[in-house]
């Protein structure tokens, strides 16, 4: 029987994932899907207790999530093109102008 | 999920308290209509000018907010999602200066590095409309979406600098780490939500009381929330963003994240967890205890070996967010009313310095090591002065604004039991004005270097500079009339038993 626990126990995994992965790889690219991840496991967890609290809070702000998920990548995006512009193929090591 | 939609109804709205939102964020929309309409027939100072006045609709706005909260009482409207109360008036108000005073120290930075255009004082208005909506949520899921608001626009205004790596490189810092936090926040949202079972925290405070003190999913809740609160403002161990960002990012930027998303930042974390999770004091209150200290000294010491004034600013900046912990810690009224005057003594200080740094460093905002400010007083007598004078308000010298702040947070502490915490401040406070004396002191024995070309003060950036001084001034000899302000911004979430 697939209890509610479960679902959770999956959502802090992918969590954990997202977080690990934007810790440790280095194209900006890939720490952004991992961002996405991150969100997505949190809007599972948010469908997970909607359900089993029988309230409709929880569907809903998956719906913010996901608006606020889409525009936090175009922002992004948009970083990472000006910054290719200049430098192609930058890894998150290649900036370190800024230190101290 | 048919018969949950039958039962749902439109809440009362009460569109008066709303109104200085829509006139921010109206007038972010209708500038970035008129300006592509009009398009190079209006004059240059035209987007800096709509902002000014924008900000100042938002002020003459709150003032019908203020005497309806002093009628009624703090109150709260749209299915007690959005507080009407002192509290929030208080930080929209706040949010409006540090636009106008943004706006007005961007105008000439924009013209001279050639990205003038509407682009910055949208962002900027899109920015504080975010924060103004931090200020006032009553629900998490409102919260969450007027951080991202205030938080996405910065993102774009950090990396606006095109032709500056630096400011790219900063862009893309606070972008991962900031989405990296949000995540975290949203994280907490969830889990307080499975905990409570509700988002409004009017209900969550009804809610916490000893029996959930040992409930781990809402304590981790908690946690994840602090996080998230706690990269905004810049509390270490969430810190290692605030030098680089502060040094990449152009300098008005710069000013407005000091002030305005760190007032919008604190205004999050005191309704969360004074308001939301005041029941559950007794658990969260160690770890803020924490926070503060790792603030207080990290900002402090590392701040000494620093060469860049950014950079120097931008730990000053933590040590502060230190000091307004020590408030948020106190968990009373006292404590909070404490970080409201803090908060906008702060503003003022933080804009002004970064206004100066505008001014001094020059074309690409190079020449901002603390090499270009020696001999200032010899070049520029006045800005030198003025520069001082928020340094020492920084620094928490008497007759300042900052005096006040760090005197008032300090006496919240110790009326609130944490003798530890004060003391701990105050000894913050006598480190941390040797950075801000090493500054002065270059500014007013050094030689200015002979080959130095005069230095360009434009009219408005000079404007705010002024009005920054004469308000720490001011408030430094007579801080009554803020003082009293900052008592009866009262909040609307003591709802749980204290």
């Amino acid at each position: 029987m697939v209890t509610a626990s479960w679902y959770l126990i999956l959502a802090a995994g992918l969590f954990t994932i997202g977080a690990v992965g934007l810790l440790v790889r280095r194209n900006p690219l890939i720490m952004f899907m991992c961002v996405e991840l991150m969100l997505n496991a949190v809007n599972l967890t948010f469908i997970t207790f909607g359900r089993e609290l029988g309230d409709i809070g929880g569907q809903v702000s998956v719906f913010f999530v996901l608006v606020v998920a889409a525009a936090e990548v175009v922002v992004g995006l948009a970083i990472v093109v000006a910054i290719n512009r200049r430098r192609p193929r930058a890894t998150a090591d290649d900036l370190s102008a800024l230190k101290g | 999920m048919l018969p949950l939609l039958a039962q749902a109804e439109i809440p009362d709205i009460a569109w008066l308290p709303l109104v200085p939102h829509m006139v921010m964020a109206g007038a972010a929309v209708l500038l970035l209509t008129i300006v592509s309409l009009a398009g190079g027939r209006l004059p240059k100072w035209f987007a800096s000018a709509w902002t000014t006045a924008a900000g100042l609709g938002v002020m003459a706005t709150a003032i019908p907010v203020w005497i309806r909260v002093w009628r009624r009482g703090p109150h709260s409207t749209i299915a007690d999602s959005i507080g009407v109360d002192g509290f929030s008036v208080f930080i929209i108000v706040l949010l409006a200066a540090t636009v106008i005073l943004t706006a007005l120290i961007a105008d000439g930075f924009l013209r001279r590095e050639g990205v003038d255009g509407p682009a910055f004082y949208v962002l900027l208005m899109f920015s504080a409309a975010g924060g103004m909506t931090m200020a006032v949520a009553d629900n998490l899921i409102v919260l969450f979406l007027g951080l991202e608001i205030l938080s996405l626009a910065v993102y774009v205004l950090v990396a606006m600098h095109l032709r500056r790596a630096e400011s790219q490189e900063a862009g893309i810092k606070y972008f991962v780490l900031g989405a990296f936090a949000s995540a975290f926040l949203l994280y907490g949202i969830a889990l307080v939500y499975g905990a409570t079972g509700s988002l409004n925290l009017y209900a969550i405070a009804g809610m916490v009381d000893d029996d959930l003190s040992d409930n781990g999913l809402l304590l981790a809740g908690m946690a994840m929330l602090l996080v998230g609160l706690g990269f905004k403002v810049a509390a270490v161990p969430f810190h290692a963003w605030t030098p680089d960002v502060y040094q990449g990012a152009p300098s008005p930027v710069v000013s407005y994240m000091a002030a305005g998303v760190k007032a919008a930042g604190f205004a999050a974390l005191l309704r969360v967890f004074v308001g939301g999770f005041g029941g559950l004091a007794g658990d969260w209150q160690p770890v803020v205890f924490g926070l503060a200290v790792a603030s207080l000294a990290v900002g402090s010491m590392l701040a000494i070996v620093q060469t860049d004034v950014k950079r120097i600013l931008a730990y000053s900046s933590i040590s502060h967010a230190g000091f307004i912990l020590v408030g948020v810690q106190a968990a009373t009224d006292d404590g909070v009313s404490s970080v409201l005057f803090y908060l906008a003594a702060y503003a003022a200080m933080a804009i002004g310095s970064f206004a100066v740094i505008t001014v001094v460093s020059g074309p690409g905002d190079e020449g901002a090591g603390i090499d270009g400010l020696r001999g200032l007083a010899a070049r520029r007598p006045l800005l030198a002065a003025a520069f001082t004078v928020l340094l020492l308000s920084q620094a928490g010298i008497p007759f300042t604004a900052g005096f006040w702040a760090k005197f008032e947070v300090i006496s919240a502490a110790v009326d609130a039991r944490s003798f530890w915490l004060a003391v701990i401040a105050m000894l913050a406070a006598v480190v941390a004005a040797f950075l801000y004396l090493r500054i002065v002191v270059a500014m007013f024995l050094d030689a200015p270097d002979a080959g130095a070309p005069r230095l360009r003060i434009p009219r408005s950036p000079a404007l705010a500079i002024a009005i920054v001084v004469l308000f720490t001034l001011a408030f430094g000899v007579y801080p009554e009339p803020l003082l009293n302000l900052a008592d009866d911004a009262l909040f609307n979430l003591w709802l749980t038993p204290r």
